[in-house]
């Protein structure tokens, strides 16, 4: 076994383990607010609107984010009327690419998770708002949205999950997380598995930190559906 | 004054008629009770007073102020004016058959929000409020931090009627409020709308409790196929009913 090689570079783990956590919560907050409107969408009463939104997650949740991801980093590049365009310093670099890829992955499976708890607020409450003189805007920020998201917590703490494991995939695209630092030490130093088990403890331990987030949340804001009657 | 005035309600789902031009008003103090079978059109009628559902035909008018209306595509009144509808719905509070409490709300919340978000109250004002008004459908500052899914049936109606009160509402609108209790907690939400009836409130009820229809009410009205087939006081109606349908109805009611 060797440690050592593990120990010497712990400076770029941390240094991955940043760009880890960066992507996850840039991605995951940006996916939040994609989903939270598309949510409402998907439940429309207009069937284009409807349809709309579920061509949108079946696209994306229906192949896999290192197919989206290899189709807009390497693919967009053949297209020389994206090559000339001011868009192109953006699209051309990596980190703007896994961005987008995971925030419009993660967008279609939030969306999702959102739109099935909109459907689970009983039709009681939602009439209780309107009777009582409720604004669309008020019924939608004091009923639907606090009733859909606490609802949707244990569903979308995996989502949150599932998305910081997939951020592992920018590892493909040159990005340094904590994947690509693993892989670089074991091109470096051919060793196999000192690197990677390392990685996994990162990733194991921000999991953990998450998942007692999501729980808290659970706590505080999901307390009324666990109750004893 | 009339609190509430409905005039010539329609009301059709496809071609089956459901209400058969229904007209009816309440003048301040009025609890008038709403009897009749199931599938009568009662629930239906309670609803159209505030617009959950659209009539086909019909006027509504609170306090002098006529609900304005246009028509549909699909033959069914429209609110031409949301935010009238959303104004007259604040002067009617709806107390349902099944609660619909905010379960993701404390009681406290729960009671305070509408008036708050609604008429514009003060979060102190509305919590005062809200405590008044829980003591009297006798529920405790205790109550204030629990979820409906902490309390009882009887316990959620009771807050649901204290969140009715809270909207100060020039008319109380329940449709079914026991229905869907236990039977040995019905007794506790028929005394609460017992007191309200002795306070003077007005109130429109749609009940299948006999008792409350016959000892607390000042008009019942008997609804049979979409149409209003007796009105009167509850001495001439259940006392002394013209009509062997209702006859029957109240006989088969008593057992």
């Amino acid at each position: 076994m060797n440690w050592d090689v593990v120990v010497e570079n712990l400076r770029l783990y941390a240094q991955g383990a940043g760009l880890t956590i960066w992507l996850t919560l840039l991605s995951l907050s940006a996916a939040f607010l994609l989903a939270l409107p598309l949510a409402f969408l998907r439940n429309s009463r207009s069937r284009f609107l409807r349809r709309s939104v579920i061509a949108y997650t079946t696209v994306f949740r229906g192949t896999p984010l290192l197919v989206q991801l290899f189709l807009v980093y390497f693919g967009l590049a053949q297209f020389e009327l994206l090559r000339g365009s001011f868009l192109w310093p953006w699209l051309s670099s990596p980190l703007v690419c896994a961005l987008l890829v995971f925030v419009l992955n993660s967008g279609a499976y939030t969306t999702e998770i959102f739109a099935g708890g909109l459907r689970t607020i009983p039709k009681g409450e939602i009439e209780a708002a309107q009777a009582y003189g409720f604004t669309p805007l008020r019924a939608a920020l004091r009923i639907f949205i606090p009733g859909m998201l606490s609802r949707s917590l244990p569903l979308y703490g995996n989502e949150m999950i599932m998305l910081m494991h997939a951020t592992s995939l920018a590892s493909t695209v040159t990005l340094m997380e904590i994947t690509g630092v693993a892989r670089n030490i074991t091109l470096n130093y051919y060793i196999q598995l000192e690197p990677y088990v390392a990685a996994a403890l990162i990733y194991l331990a921000l999991t953990a930190i998450l998942v007692a987030a999501v729980q808290l949340a659970e706590r505080r804001f999901a307390n009324f559906l666990r109750l004893d009657h | 004054m009339d609190k509430l005035t409905v005039s010539g309600i329609h009301k059709s789902y496809g071609a089956h008629e459901v209400l058969k031009g229904v007209s009816l008003s309440a003048s301040a103090g009025d609890v008038i009770s709403i009897i009749g079978s199931s599938g009568s059109g009662k629930s239906t009628l309670l609803r159209c007073m505030n617009f959950l559902e659209a009539p086909s035909a019909g006027t509504i008018t609170v306090e002098g102020e006529a609900l304005q209306t246009t028509r549909g595509r699909d033959g069914a009144l429209r609110p031409a004016c949301a935010k009238q509808l959303r104004r007259i719905r604040t002067r009617l509070a709806m107390v349902f058959q099944n609660f619909c409490l905010w379960s993701h709300m404390t009681v406290e919340a729960n009671v305070t929000e509408a008036p708050v978000g609604t008429l514009g109250l003060s979060r102190e004002e509305a919590r005062e409020r809200a405590c008044v008004n829980l003591e009297k459908v006798g529920l405790g500052r205790e109550y204030l931090a629990r979820y409906p899914g902490q309390l009882s049936g009887g316990q959620q109606q009771r807050v649901a009627i204290a969140r009715a009160l809270s909207m100060e509402p020039q008319v109380m609108l329940f449709d079914e409020p026991t229905s869907a209790l236990d039977p040995e907690l019905v007794g506790e939400v028929l005394k609460v709308m017992q007191s309200l009836a002795e306070e003077g409130r007005t109130m429109i009820v749609v009940t299948h409790e006999m008792a409350f229809a016959r000892h607390a009410s000042t008009q019942v009205i008997y609804l049979q196929g979409g149409v209003i087939e007796e009105q009167g006081s509850p001495e001439q109606v259940f006392g002394a009913p013209r009509t062997e349908r209702l006859a029957r109805f109240i006989d088969r009611a008593r057992h």
